[in-house]
């Protein structure tokens, strides 16, 4: 616990990267988190043959928790596969977060995870032939 | 306040509470989170251990040395929280789980036997989500229209608009003694005398006044008062719903099974009387002697010198707070009609951050929305921190918790 509010933890939260909106993205999905009031929008372009994400940005609102490790998840999804998009866990979110998190605060660094995976889902739903 | 009330000797106090001395994360605890459910002295431990380890067995079915034993301290436990609420008699005081199987009884026994399509509920916009759903799931189910006590901009009832809500078709007005989120005590008796008048029933949630201050039902003349035991040092799974006698009588059971009947044929049943029609099954009898213990205990501190000494805690809470730049207080900051439970934020520190960061330090707070949604999107925030005290509640604590307050404020660089 002692190193939560890390300087890393706290550079995402006060220079969030990826942070704002997409115009004409593929992919917009928003969520909060009805307990705290978290909330997060993810914005994402994919690339030509739709494979790949080409460009991703995250907005909301929230504690720190919430907001630092959606900033991270930024940078670690950017330009990849959408199938090790798809892949990504849990236990990546806390390894990205580096600090132990009582249960409570896991809720708030998973919800940009939940926030991307729901969209990607919702978009490769709608573009199955 | 008169000055003939004693005062609680905190220290002498604090032996009986073993939880208070746990340390957490190397730090002595500074547990301030009593709203939420209080610690337990050692009479109320050792009541439960005793009532496991002694004379054990069922209440009410045998007919030999032990459950004879057992349900007398279950009939004495009646009879101490009968005299601590002041309520008329035993058959007055059922046995629950907690307030918010109090509440949900009154919703579904009498709500849904006396009340009709066109009927009115006046509740407020402070409540618990325990007295604002069950009312919410029985409007929709029965065509009843919900109606809300507004607040003033201080976060107390704006009772000046209870008259224009009192209308004919109004038969039942709910609201909360003391808000959980707020603190504010909202004097029961005029609200109730109001809400007779109109022919009215009335419920108060007494969760966080039983364990408070002095509470006389009969004085408030309210129908249904109902609170949680875990929070007055009690046991968890124990609560009461006080219920005026006729009422009892008139509503018909909530659930039904063994020891609510007094006769059961292949084709019919009477019921038992009150308060017995309501507890159906094997009660939490070892926690409701636990409970008459807690009852107890409060009796002699004296709820007077309870209260007096909370609102010593609450005006020295708001005092320090208000030092704290970028500290917003949510509800009264007047301690004569705050409860013991300071509800607040941190300019650009959300209550979680600084839960977690308190946490750290041994300081115990509760964030989020406490239960009560609706209040927080009048409010418009989507949570807030509070901290709660009780009769063990030191001024040094309250030193702690605004330390620790400073001591987060810069790590978060605010
Ligand atoms: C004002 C109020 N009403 C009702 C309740 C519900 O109590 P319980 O969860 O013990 O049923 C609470 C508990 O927080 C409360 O503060």
């Amino acid at each position: 616990m002692e190193d939560l509010y890390r300087e890393n933890l706290l550079d995402h939260y006060e220079n969030p990267r990826h942070h704002g909106t997409l115009e004409h993205a593929d992919i917009s999905h928003e969520e909060s988190n009805p307990l705290c009031g978290d909330r997060i929008r993810i914005d994402v372009k994919l690339s030509e043959d739709g494979s790949r994400i080409a460009e991703i940005a995250f907005s909301g609102d929230g504690c720190i928790i919430s907001q630092a490790s959606a900033s991270m998840l930024m940078d670690e999804v950017d330009c990849k596969p959408i199938g090790e998009v798809q892949k990504l866990e849990r236990q990546d979110v806390l390894d990205m977060v580096g600090a132990p998190l009582t249960a409570a605060r896991v809720k708030c660094a998973m919800l940009g995870l939940k926030v991307l995976k729901a969209g990607l889902y919702q978009y490769l739903v709608d573009h199955q032939k | 306040m008169k000055d003939t009330i004693r005062s609680l000797d905190v220290a002498r106090i604090r032996q009986d509470f073993p939880a208070l001395n746990e340390r957490v994360h190397g730090r002595p605890l500074v547990f301030l989170d009593s709203a939420a459910s209080s610690q337990k002295p050692i009479q109320v431990l050792s009541a439960l251990d005793q009532a496991y380890r002694t004379s054990y067995a069922n209440v009410h079915r045998g007919v030999y040395y032990n459950s004879e034993r057992t349900t007398d301290l279950y009939d004495q436990a009646r009879e101490k929280i009968t005299r601590f609420i002041g309520a008329p008699a035993p058959e007055n005081v059922v046995f629950v789980r907690n307030a918010t199987e109090a509440l949900n009884l009154v919703a579904y026994s009498y709500g849904r036997h006396f009340l009709q399509a066109g009927d009115e509920i006046v509740l407020t916009e402070l409540e618990h989500h325990a007295n604002f759903v069950p009312w919410q799931v029985l409007a929709r189910e029965r065509g009843i229209r919900l109606k809300f006590i507004p607040l003033t901009p201080q976060g107390t009832l704006d009772l000046a608009r209870l008259d224009e809500l009192l209308t004919p078709r109004v038969k039942l007005v709910t609201f909360a003694h003391v808000s959980n989120v707020l603190g504010t005590i909202t004097d029961p008796r005029p609200v109730i005398e109001r809400a007779h008048a109109v022919g009215a029933k009335v419920v108060v949630d007494g969760c966080q006044a039983a364990p408070h201050m002095p509470v006389d039902v009969q004085a408030l003349d309210c129908d249904f008062y109902a609170l949680s035991g875990h929070k007055m040092l009690g046991p968890t799974g124990i609560g009461v719903l006080y219920g005026k006698t006729d009422v009892l009588e008139a509503m018909p059971p909530f659930m039904t099974g063994g020891d609510m009947i007094s006769s059961v044929t292949f084709d019919s049943v009477t019921w038992n009387e009150i308060p017995v029609k309501f507890e159906a099954g094997t009660p939490a009898f070892v926690e409701a002697i636990a409970l008459g213990a807690a009852v107890d205990y409060l009796a002699a501190l004296g709820m007077d010198a309870v209260r007096a000494h909370e609102r010593e805690v609450v005006a020295y809470a708001i005092e320090r707070l208000t030092e704290v730049p970028g500290a917003t207080i949510i509800g009264p900051t007047d301690p004569d009609i705050r409860g013991g439970a300071l509800t607040f934020t941190i300019k650009d520190i959300h209550p979680h951050d600084l839960g977690t960061l308190l946490d750290r330090e041994g300081v115990a707070i509760r964030a989020g929305h406490h239960c009560a949604q609706p209040l927080h999107v009048r409010l418009g925030l989507p949570a807030t921190a509070r901290a709660s005290f009780y009769i063990y509640t030191e001024l040094r604590e309250i030193d702690a918790l605004i330390e620790a307050i400073y001591k987060a404020k810069h790590t978060l660089r605010k």
